[in-house]
């Protein structure tokens, strides 16, 4: 198959999916008695109405959700489920704060760049409490991480309300970031910070791992059939698995100490409008490919600019784009589904060729049942 | 009780899963107060015909009666209401609920714990099958478990029990216990239906043998007029089948190298059951080794710790590096469906592959042994999904012997392969042994054992022993019978 077909033929049912979104979220909107046309015209408007727009709302708000994806992404290419990107992005956001306002504005560029290591080390080992639940003791870590943000979110709370608050201990949140040890913005007059091309070289990097390095291959072998990765492959899946959810972990502190430092110059409590939860939706509209998480972390980046934009101008709550979005997961997991029920829909919809059920191997029996 | 009519009598059953034919017709008769043994080989059809006796499968053609009347049941409970029991392999218990509770899990009256507890005394009393009904199951050994699901079956008042290999989870104390008190319970009136393969263990307890043979009754009959040799070539078949052509140099002596070299081995099952209790062998380079053996005798653990894959319990183990392995479930332990054909073949090996992966030289290779190994498929670049399962199988044995090993082990490697892939694999496992490839082969088919080793092994009782490769010899060493 030439690879513009094939591309397309991949891209069918994630398009499928926005498109279906977009028509119930129309369908909300006129139930609820909003003017439809009005209403996804702000929409348009606050996600692409200028280049403007474009860079200091869609991007900015796509660039945390980017990493956050990123993160979700290689983690369930491992097998492992982790939701716990929320917490973890809020782990490297403190980090990265208690670090800016600590060291001397005179490191400048240096300075960030320690921040952002923090960031993701606060976030790896963040998720290595969960990685090494799961390991010692077996605890699921679809529970471990929900709760880990749980707790993750009050410690940020926490911190802004003690350690980390501003010098004169009024508002919850921490001192506002030196200028010097702020990322660098990129588009004269917009947001756009240095932050967005982090993300995007982070999803290259991510998808070279993968694709061309040994060490990429067994993380995805681990994840799409431990045992055969353990037997045929001798791979420690334990400790690749263990390795992927840190690194997972990493990415998603990295998210957040780019936002602290290239956003919101400050720690508080309600700083991810929860960038980690809408990750996994961004990770699996891109079907965990990183490359592909680039546009789908555009596509739901300008869902929620043009939610506030939706707001404000045609005053439609902005939870309904979180119905929108929450229709795009059921879209997948609905044709996920169908995949696995009836292999002939999935292949006319995925590509490659029908399988042809065996009727003489006893494990087809099993499937066929 | 107003008539002789048997308790339980399943009348030419038929069940077929496709084209596969489980039961093809097979009857069963069981009368109060017997013991009825039933044996056959793996995929004899067994299990199928005692989960149609529960109402936990239907069959496609035959009747099932009780007490003379005929009976439909399309679930465990109805078949529960209806007298019958069964204790399968695997226990259904709840292992943080206790005893008692889990007895009274799934019982048809109030939930009354007090009763259910009074009860669980009286009937382990009774029947010598001590329970605390306190206890936690997590904390219960795999005999208790077992003697619990029992109680669970006697508590609602089963009147015919089915063991589904009862004696393979336990130790040989615990299986004697259990055995005397199916004894026991069939002299109260009781019907037992036990799935075995021990010869031996089943002449000393049973009253009545029916033998299945690929889903047909072949044998039934009072337990006093059999030997265990009529009883092993009912299972096996008496006649080797005479399409095959035998091995094509049988006088072979082992030349070669010892290769595979283990001294003194046990190895533990995933239930923590020390299957194999002391193995010596050796292997040689150039040489096919059969490994005969039943379900369930330790084959499994001994052919993992000959891969390399498994760690033994005990003794000390010498091989090569890089085994090669087939195991026999190949979608769970082989391979990734969803993946490649290229990046299937550089599973082999993964562990040790450092920086870049050399997808173009592995494409080459992977190409290459789609030619070699007449493996059906586009092209190196499909999912291994798209493949039939006689390909998959031939590009698996071909990925284990891409990089000529020094050792191959293989498990069942043409189970539900078709006659011409079947071929295609015994070919390759033939050429392997030619080019000095220490070979080890297990297959729960007898005859493809006899038909590709130079020499054969049985694994019975925990050892391993050369018996040579008469059919009758091996085929009663396998069961563990005198000989």
């Amino acid at each position: 198959m030439p690879p513009l077909a094939r591309t397309l033929r991949l891209m069918f049912v994630p398009i499928l999916a926005i498109s279906l979104s977009l028509i119930a979220l129309s369908a909300l909107l006129a139930v609820s008695g909003y003017s439809v046309t009005a209403a996804l015209a702000a929409l348009w408007h606050g996600a692409f109405g200028s280049w403007s727009v474009i860079a200091s709302g869609t991007l900015v708000r796509a660039t945390p959700l980017l990493f956050a994806g990123l993160a979700v992404a290689v983690a369930f290419r491992a097998g492992i489920l982790n939701i716990g990107a929320e917490g973890q992005l809020l782990a490297g956001a403190a980090a990265a704060t208690a670090v800016s306002v600590t060291i001397s504005p005179a490191f400048g560029i240096v300075g960030s760049c320690i921040a952002l290591m923090a960031g993701a080390a606060a976030g790896g080992m963040w998720a290595g409490i969960a990685a090494g639940l799961r390991q010692q003791f077996g605890v699921l870590e679809v529970i471990s991480t929900i709760m880990l943000n749980v707790i993750m979110l009050h410690l940020t709370g926490l911190l802004v309300r003690g350690p980390l608050q501003e010098s004169t201990a009024t508002f919850p949140q921490s001192a506002l970031i030196d200028q010097a040890l702020r990322l660098p913005r990129i588009f004269p007059g917009t947001r756009l910070h240095a932050g967005v091309v982090l993300a995007v070289l982070s999803a290259l990097l991510l998808a070279w791992f993968l694709r061309s390095t040994a060490r990429g291959f067994r993380l995805r072998m681990t994840g799409a059939n431990p045992r055969a990765a353990a037997s045929a492959g001798g791979i420690d899946v334990a400790r690749v698995a263990t390795s992927a959810f840190i690194a997972s972990g990493a990415i998603a502190g990295l998210g957040g100490a780019v936002e602290v430092t290239g956003v919101t110059y400050a720690l508080y409590e309600n700083l991810s409008p929860g960038y980690g939860y809408t990750a996994i939706a961004v990770a699996l509209l891109a079907r965990l490919n990183p490359m592909a998480a680039i546009g789908s972390a555009f596509v739901f980046g300008a869902l929620e600019a043009g939610a506030a934009a939706m707001q404000r101008e045609a005053q439609v709550p902005a939870g309904m784009v979180g119905v929108a979005e929450a229709c795009v997961i059921l879209v997948l997991l609905a044709s996920e589904w169908i995949g696995t029920r009836a292999r002939g829909w999935s292949t006319l919809l995925w590509g490659g060729a029908p399988p042809q059920p065996n009727l003489s191997d006893p494990a087809a029996i099993g499937e066929l049942e | 009780m107003t008539t002789a009519a048997p308790r339980l009598a399943l009348n030419a059953i038929s069940r077929h899963f496709g084209k596969v034919s489980a039961l093809d017709g097979a009857s069963l008769t069981a009368n109060r107060g017997e013991v009825h043994a039933i044996l056959g080989e793996n995929g004899a059809g067994k299990s199928t015909l005692m989960k149609i006796a529960y109402g936990l499968d239907q069959p496609n053609a035959g009747t099932i009666e009780i007490d003379g009347k005929r009976a439909v049941f399309r679930t465990p409970r109805e078949a529960m209401a209806l007298g019958i029991g069964m204790v399968q392999q695997h226990f259904a218990l709840v292992d943080a609920l206790t005893v008692a509770e889990n007895v009274a899990l799934g019982g048809t009256d109030t939930f009354d714990l007090k009763a259910t507890a009074t009860t669980i005394r009286r009937l382990s009393e009774a029947s010598g099958l001590g329970l605390d009904p306190g206890a936690r199951v997590s904390t219960l050994s795999v005999g208790a478990q077992q003697r619990l699901e029992i109680i669970k079956a006697l508590a609602r008042d089963a009147k015919v029990l089915i063991l589904d290999e009862p004696t393979a989870v336990l130790s040989p104390i615990e299986a004697k216990h259990l055995l005397d008190w199916t004894r026991r319970f069939a002299d109260a009136g009781g019907t037992v239906l036990l799935i075995a393969h021990k010869l031996r263990e089943i002449l000393s307890i049973a009253d009545h043998v029916t033998v299945l043979r690929r889903g047909k009754t072949v044998l039934t009959s009072s337990a006093r007029d059999v030997t265990e040799q009529m009883l092993a070539d009912a299972m096996l078949g008496a006649t080797r089948a005479t399409s095959r052509t035998p091995n094509q140099a049988p006088a072979r002596i082992a030349r070669g190298t010892p290769t595979l070299i283990l001294t003194n081995v046990a190895t533990r099952d995933e239930l923590g059951v020390t299957r194999i209790t002391d193995a010596t062998l050796s292997v040689n380079s150039g040489e096919i080794v059969g490994i005969a053996a039943i379900e369930g005798a330790g084959q499994r653990e001994l052919l993992r710790v000959l891969a390399g894959r498994l760690v033994p319990a005990k003794g000390t183990v010498r091989l090569p590096e890089g085994v090669g392995f087939v195991p026999e479930d190949r979608h769970r332990d082989a391979i990734v469906l969803d993946a490649t054909l290229t990046e299937n073949l550089a599973l082999r090996g993964a562990v040790d592959r450092r920086g870049l992966m050399p997808w173009k030289t592995l494409d080459g290779i992977a190409n290459a042994l789609l030619r070699i190994r007449d493996v059906r498929a586009v092209d190196e670049h499909v999912v291994m999904r798209t493949l039939s399962g006689g390909n998959q199988q031939k590009f698996v044995v071909g990925r284990e012997l891409a990089d000529s090993p020094a050792a191959l082990v293989v498990e069942n490697p043409t189970r539900g392969l078709d006659i011409r892939a079947t071929a295609d694999v015994h070919a390759a496992l033939r050429a392997a042994r030619d080019a000095g490839t220490a070979v080890v082969l297990y297959s729960s088919d007898l005859d493809e054992v006899l038909l590709l080793s130079d020499r054969v092994l049985v694994v019975a009782a925990g050892v391993v022993r050369d018996v040579g490769s008469d059919r009758d010899i091996v085929g009663l060493a396998m069961l563990d019978a005198s000989h």
